[in-house]
């Protein structure tokens, strides 16, 4: 094309005009194709509340139950494993439960409805490894001789107290979730739905 | 030639460029004479593609993407490389030659990123085969990673939930990022299909493309060598370079001696040492995934774990974020970082031949670095581990981020006007 050839202009605005609605229809084509990858309607229907039986859990034992294919660990706490929360408060980041890790029946110093059950998904808030149950307090867990019980993450080395509470300096930003959850009777519990939601 | 063989090739010659293409890449595309045994990894890379693509191939023959559980209670998917490893005539075999290939793929490509780090093969003018060689190292990861995931064992899911996991610490976006990425609240039959997906389609086309662009880059500007000085600067009467020599038949028959040994040593490990002592295949992916249950020690296969330890070693919050975010973005430094060094090393010599002390003492400090990474990265984390895990983080970017003032103060040794060959 010479220099000096005049332009139509009319007409190279034309060409932009159509050349941005094409792109823009090119772009919108992508919706379905990215939308495709969102979770699909059966996978949004699943993860129905489960109900689960503690009458057989013993004090000072963990239970696991499939929620949402997550396990959700329910641990029968002793009087001592429940005093050992007293001493690991000035060690853990957010003793409070100030981050909303848990619904507000559970903010409390045990992190949960019964003191004696505690409830929690079993999964680290870290990187998503289920934590090794440490609940035996001393050295013979490994853990090291001032160990008052709790969870180890074998991923990235995350410690948890026995209320789920993540320790200070450690990968795992905020405590453990506690999942809704309701006593359906003493020793029945729904996890999954506390009939707030 | 007949005439007759001849005339066809004429005949082709005027509809498609067969004749000029093998001359520009084979027969009359001049390579420097003085290649080294560091120069066989690039075609050894490209037989270790052609190994995986047949494997795979035959592999999806047999192979199910299903993560729910058969009537005994197994992962379909899991149970599927089962049948492939015992019911399928040379199911085995072909299972070893992808498994072990995908180790072999690792060893040969970080050699070759070596050689390039070595002679300087980055330096201008080949940026641009140094970039698509990143990016083609970054598919690669991502290729392995989506193809670990398939056989279903637990170090293929639990792998995956970390991997996935890292991206929902991206602030804002993440956890709708995670939830996209796995098609599913958690992993499931949506996130081993979708990974299926990209395994078998549409990441092998991605490297397929960027191993043509960097082969087309390095045949537009030439091989650099381990003298790092230009061949083309030094022709004959005929404009061909002095130094150089034919790809075909010099560099064809030097890199078959290249694929005999590597073919040798490939058969040793697929037929005694399979499972490479658990780092090649892990033992605790022999176990069908079970959402509920971490196994009790998490490590990456071999060649993620440099990367893996520079991710953990990062352990404190940085503006309000996450550890993990940073850890997150250390990782992905650690790899994009390699793409800049063509614009890092300002060392007036390419090759390591005439670099100064300095340069090479900062590549050993650098490899070493990298070595106890990678050996950190398969073990549990202490806290002493964690130290030197950062403290071998740190080495590695400053290798990079130093490498414009201590390339500069370096003493070079003057560069030869031609390669040395003897």
């Amino acid at each position: 094309m010479s220099v000096d050839q005049k332009m139509d202009s009319s007409r190279r605005t034309l060409l932009f005009a159509t050349s941005a609605v094409g792109g823009v229809a090119a772009v919108a084509t992508a919706v379905p194709f990215v939308a495709s990858l969102s979770p699909s309607a059966r996978a949004r229907a699943a993860g129905a509340p489960v109900e689960a039986d503690i009458s057989k859990l013993a004090p000072g034992e963990l239970m696991t139950v499939e929620w949402r294919g997550k396990p959700v660990w329910v641990l029968r706490r002793t009087p001592e494993m429940l005093a050992s929360l007293e001493r690991t408060a000035d060690k853990v980041s957010d003793p409070e439960s100030a981050v909303p890790q848990q619904p507000p029946y559970a903010t409390n110093a045990h992190r949960s409805i019964n003191p004696e059950y505690m409830v929690m998904v079993g999964i680290c808030t870290h990187l998503g490894c289920s934590p090794s149950s440490k609940v035996a307090a001393g050295a013979e867990g490994g853990m090291g001789a001032d160990w008052a019980g709790g969870f180890f993450c074998p991923c990235h080395g995350s410690t948890f107290d026995l209320a789920g509470r993540v320790f200070k300096s450690m990968p795992a930003p905020t405590n453990l979730e506690v999942p809704p959850h309701k006593y359906l009777a003493d020793t029945m519990l729904l996890i999954g739905d506390d009939g707030k939601a | 030639m007949t005439t007759k063989s001849q005339a066809l090739v004429n005949w082709i010659d005027e509809r498609f460029p067969l004749t000029s293409s093998i001359k520009g890449h084979l027969t009359e595309y001049y390579a420097p004479k003085n290649f080294n045994f560091w120069y066989f990894f690039g075609s050894l890379a490209l037989l270790v593609l052609v190994i995986q693509i047949v494997t795979g191939i035959f592999l999806v023959m047999h192979y199910k993407p299903d993560g729910t559980l058969n009537s005994a209670g197994i992962p379909v998917a899991f149970a599927s490389v089962e049948y492939i490893m015992r019911e399928v005539p040379g199911g085995w075999l072909i299972r070893y030659l992808h498994s072990t290939g995908a180790s072999a793929f690792f060893v040969v490509v970080y050699l070759h990123m070596f050689r390039g780090l070595l002679y300087g093969s980055y330096r201008k003018p080949r940026e641009l085969i140094w970039i698509f060689g990143t990016l083609i190292f970054l598919v690669l990861m991502a290729e392995a990673f989506m193809g670990y995931l398939l056989p279903w064992g637990q170090m293929s899911f639990w792998g995956a939930q970390v991997i996935i996991n890292l991206f929902s610490a991206i602030p804002l976006i993440g956890p709708d990022l995670a939830l996209m990425i796995r098609g599913d609240y958690v992993i499931g039959d949506a996130t081993l299909n979708r990974f299926f997906a990209f395994h078998v389609i549409a990441v092998p086309l991605i490297l397929i493309g960027l191993v043509a662009a960097h082969i087309i880059a390095l045949h537009e500007v030439g091989s650099n060598n381990p003298d790092g000085v230009e061949i083309k600067k030094k022709k004959d009467a005929n404009g061909i370079p002095l130094d150089g020599i034919p790809f075909h038949p010099y560099y064809t028959v030097k890199d078959i001696v290249g694929v005999v040994g590597f073919l040798i040593l490939f058969s040793a490990v697929v037929f005694f040492w399979p499972e490479g002592g658990g780092y090649f295949l892990e033992y605790n992916n022999f176990i069908p995934a079970d959402p509920l249950t971490t196994p009790l020690h998490i490590a990456p296969v071999w060649y993620f774990t440099p990367f893996y330890s520079v991710l953990r070693a990062v352990t404190y919050p940085l503006f309000g974020i996450d550890a993990k975010f940073w850890g997150v973005v250390a990782m992905g430094a650690s790899v994009v970082i390699i793409a800049f060094l063509p614009w890092l090393d300002r060392s007036p010599a390419k090759s390591i031949r005439y670099k100064g002390p300095i340069f090479k003492a900062a590549l050993v400090v650098f490899i070493i670095s990298f070595f106890i990474l990678g050996y950190l990265g398969v073990l549990p984390p202490t806290p002493m581990r964690t130290l030197v895990a950062q403290i071998c983080s740190v080495l590695y970017f400053a290798f990079f981020l130093l490498m414009p003032w201590y390339s500069k103060l370096d003493k070079c040794k003057p560069e030869p006007d031609r390669v040395n060959f003897k």
